[in-house]
């Protein structure tokens, strides 16, 4: 079946695939409520206050093959090799088009009880294990993108770590695209679930093995129990024709902390929205985003952070370097929910503008209905200061070399908030790829 | 080393040097000195290549180069060194990493190896040493959230690893308290070769008590109005500048 994506095409897609009636009870009940509200909601347009600023015409012109995801073939280490991050002693799941490949898999449990792998899998061997996540969203702020992961996930990735337990290295999930023909359609569905007091680093990328159109339609769910620490970075270096519209749901427990860190550096388009739910005293989160961006590029980056309890902090930077004709949009909300005394948050958003002809967009909101809250917001945009640019020249570097460094730099403080020093390190090397000689390349990260 | 000629800057249209007369030999040190707002950083600025100035007359020879001929980092690379009155903070970039990028530029542009990272090191810990500098400073931000007196010292340091034939530091002695003074001085002092020459531009006379000049400019309105030795110095600290500049302003 190929077509381009609408509403009632999905729906088709999915009665004829195999999705509505697979796994459990509880699962078949939360994809066919999921695909309902598809069918019922549509596709978001123009009209919708959430999409204002994004249009989909893009997306929606390409003729997407609905039934694939099914392709059989899995390509060689060798293909995926330049995307893998760390050394071979890192467990690292491997996805193409959404699907578990064990061939270019490697678990390293280091820790006792650490599940790590197959989310399809997972369900599968304790079919009910998994019942209290992978609930469809709510209402409220999801889109029928979220609700179309729900009903149709196929795999993903999932990493439940027990109570107290620390895994010493990070562990990577990688998600290829490979869609050569029909442009793929792919709905990634990962779980990561800390236990009380754990600590584990995950890296979440996107990347693709030939330069074509496609989609990922990505849903990540985070839940942090009481004390957990997660230091979690997504980078989307999808090619330069892609559309990717990726979700994090995050859920913080008392005392928890989540570090979450966005670095796009590819794709035609790329949505990134986040919602972190700071559900218990004290829980901290630290929402960044980074991106450099050039041609045609459209970065979407929407946030929400729910205060519900006493004394949570959250910490929001995103910082953007815009050239050519691209543009970024960032909505950032922060809901301070009665009883949520003691809030701290605080949230920034800088674009470093290369070129006449980009555009960006921030929009943040506050809503208080607590009292003794700290928050604030503050936006700029701005250029390569001239000053910055002679003293670096007056040390010997050339123009190029000069505007790179600052470039690099302004996107560094954001990698700067990454725990891991090996996944920051990895992160600023996919950053040197795409900005070079002062400039933004455009699918430097994917070549 | 250095030959100004009857130099004529101007910023905007306005013009702020009228003529400036000033030879400096090699393995001379000398003192520019003079009242706020008197040219001296515009002197120190142009000589380095700062876009927001423009020369309307006269000339400028390095080491027998037409030094206004060149782009900045082209001087740097030639062995022109400016300490900057207030350096710039830049967030993301290290200290080090940009300490060697430039160390390096400047050796490739004299026919010499790149440094790698661990020889780099060597010598940039050497020269943080020499300056009682914090080795923390190497990974943090280049300038940002240092003190007046830290950021003085970075200069200094990136002057001694640059190892420059033409030395110009623009009021590197303020904001220094006594102790960052001497180490300082004595960096500077280090510098002092036979084959390189050095030009201070200060407001007061103390960091001259530390690296004494061969000769002393006071610049006043845009002009260089009297040169001598280090007694000059001391006769400005003695008696201020407004005697200079009721001199200069006399027809």
């Amino acid at each position: 079946m190929s077509g381009p994506i609408t509403a009632a095409a999905l729906v088709a897609a999915f009665e004829q695939s195999a999705r509505p009636g697979s796994g459990p009870a509880w699962l078949v009940a939360r994809r066919r409520v999921a695909m309902a509200r598809v069918a019922e909601r549509g596709l978001p347009g123009p009209r919708d206050e959430d999409w204002k600023y994004t249009s989909l015409t893009p997306l929606l012109e390409v003729p997407f093959d609905l039934g694939a995801g099914d392709l059989d073939g899995v390509p060689s280490a060798a293909a995926v090799a330049p995307f893998v991050a760390g050394p071979a002693s890192w467990t690292r799941l491997v996805f193409v088009n959404g699907r578990y490949a064990a061939k270019l898999s490697s678990i390293h449990p280091d820790a006792r009880g650490v599940r790590i792998g197959s989310l399809a899998v997972a369900i599968e061997t304790e079919p009910d294990a998994l019942e209290r996540h992978l609930a469809p969203p709510g209402d409220e702020g999801a889109d029928a993108f979220a609700d179309l992961n729900a009903a149709s996930w196929v795999d993903g990735a999932l990493v439940q770590v027990p109570d107290g337990a620390a895994l010493a290295e990070p562990i990577q999930l990688l998600f290829v695209a490979t869609a050569p023909g029909a442009a793929a359609l792919s709905h990634p569905r990962t779980l990561i679930a800390l236990g009380k007091g754990s600590r584990a680093t995950v890296l979440e990328s996107y990347a693709a093995l030939d330069p074509d159109a496609y989609l990922v339609n990505a849903v990540s769910e985070l839940a942090l129990d009481a004390g957990a620490e997660l230091d979690h970075v997504v980078v989307t270096a999808e090619s330069p024709r892609a559309f990717h519209l990726g979700r994090l749901d995050a859920r913080l427990a008392a005392g928890s902390r989540l570090r979450t860190c966005a670095a796009a550096f590819g794709g035609r388009l790329v949505r990134r929205a986040v919602r972190a739910r700071l559900d218990g005293e004290d829980a901290a989160c630290h929402l960044s985003g980074v991106a450099a961006l050039a041609g045609q590029q459209h970065l979407d980056t929407r946030t929400v952070v729910d205060h519900l309890r006493p004394r949570c902090v959250s910490r929001q930077l995103f910082k953007n370097v815009l050239d050519g004709r691209s543009r970024a949009v960032f909505s950032g909300r922060v809901v301070v929910h009665r009883g949520a005394d003691g809030t701290d948050a605080h949230q920034t958003n800088k674009n470093l503008l290369l070129s006449d002809d980009v555009e960006a967009d921030s929009k943040p909101q506050l809503e208080i209905f607590a009292d003794d809250v700290k928050c604030s917001h503050g936006a700029s945009d701005g250029q390569i200061a001239e000053d910055a640019v002679f003293y670096l020249k007056s040390r010997g570097l050339d123009e190029a070399a000069a505007r790179t460094l600052l470039t690099r730099g302004f996107a560094r403080e954001v990698l700067d908030r990454i725990g891991s020093e090996p996944v920051r390190e990895w992160c600023d090397a996919r950053l040197s790829t795409v900005l070079r000689e002062g400039r933004v390349v455009e699918g430097g990260a994917h070549a | 080393m250095l030959s100004v000629r009857d130099l004529h800057v101007a910023v905007l249209g306005k013009e702020i040097l009228h003529g400036i007369d000033v030879e400096v030999g090699a393995g001379e040190v000398h003192a520019v000195m003079g009242p706020n707002g008197s040219g001296k950083s515009t002197l120190a600025q142009v000589l380095a290549g700062h876009p927001g100035y423009t020369v309307t007359r006269g000339l400028a020879r390095f080491a027998g180069k037409d030094l206004l001929a060149m782009p900045p980092e082209e001087r740097a690379r030639e062995g022109v060194f400016l300490a900057f009155q207030y350096p710039v903070e830049i967030p993301g970039v290290t200290n080090a990493e940009f300490l060697r990028a430039s160390v390096n530029a400047v050796r490739r542009h004299r026919g010499l190896d790149e440094l790698d990272a661990i020889d780099f090191l060597a010598l940039l810990k050497q020269k943080m040493a020499d300056l009682e500098m914090d080795p923390s400073f190497m990974r943090r931000a280049l300038n940002e959230g240092f003190s007046g007196g830290e950021k003085k010292r970075n200069e200094v340091l990136q002057m001694a690893l640059l190892e420059p034939r033409l030395a110009l530091l623009d009021e590197t002695d303020s904001g220094l308290d006594i102790d960052a003074l001497r180490t300082v001085a004595a960096g500077i002092n280090r510098l002092r070769r036979p084959d390189n020459a050095i030009v201070l531009v200060t407001h007061y006379q103390r960091l001259l008590g530390y690296v004494e000049p061969d000769r002393v400019h006071v610049l006043a309105g845009g002009r260089i109005v009297r040169s001598g030795d280090k007694q000059l110095a001391l006769e400005l600290e003695a008696r201020g500048y407004e005697w200079l500049e009721a001199e200069a302003a006399r027809p």
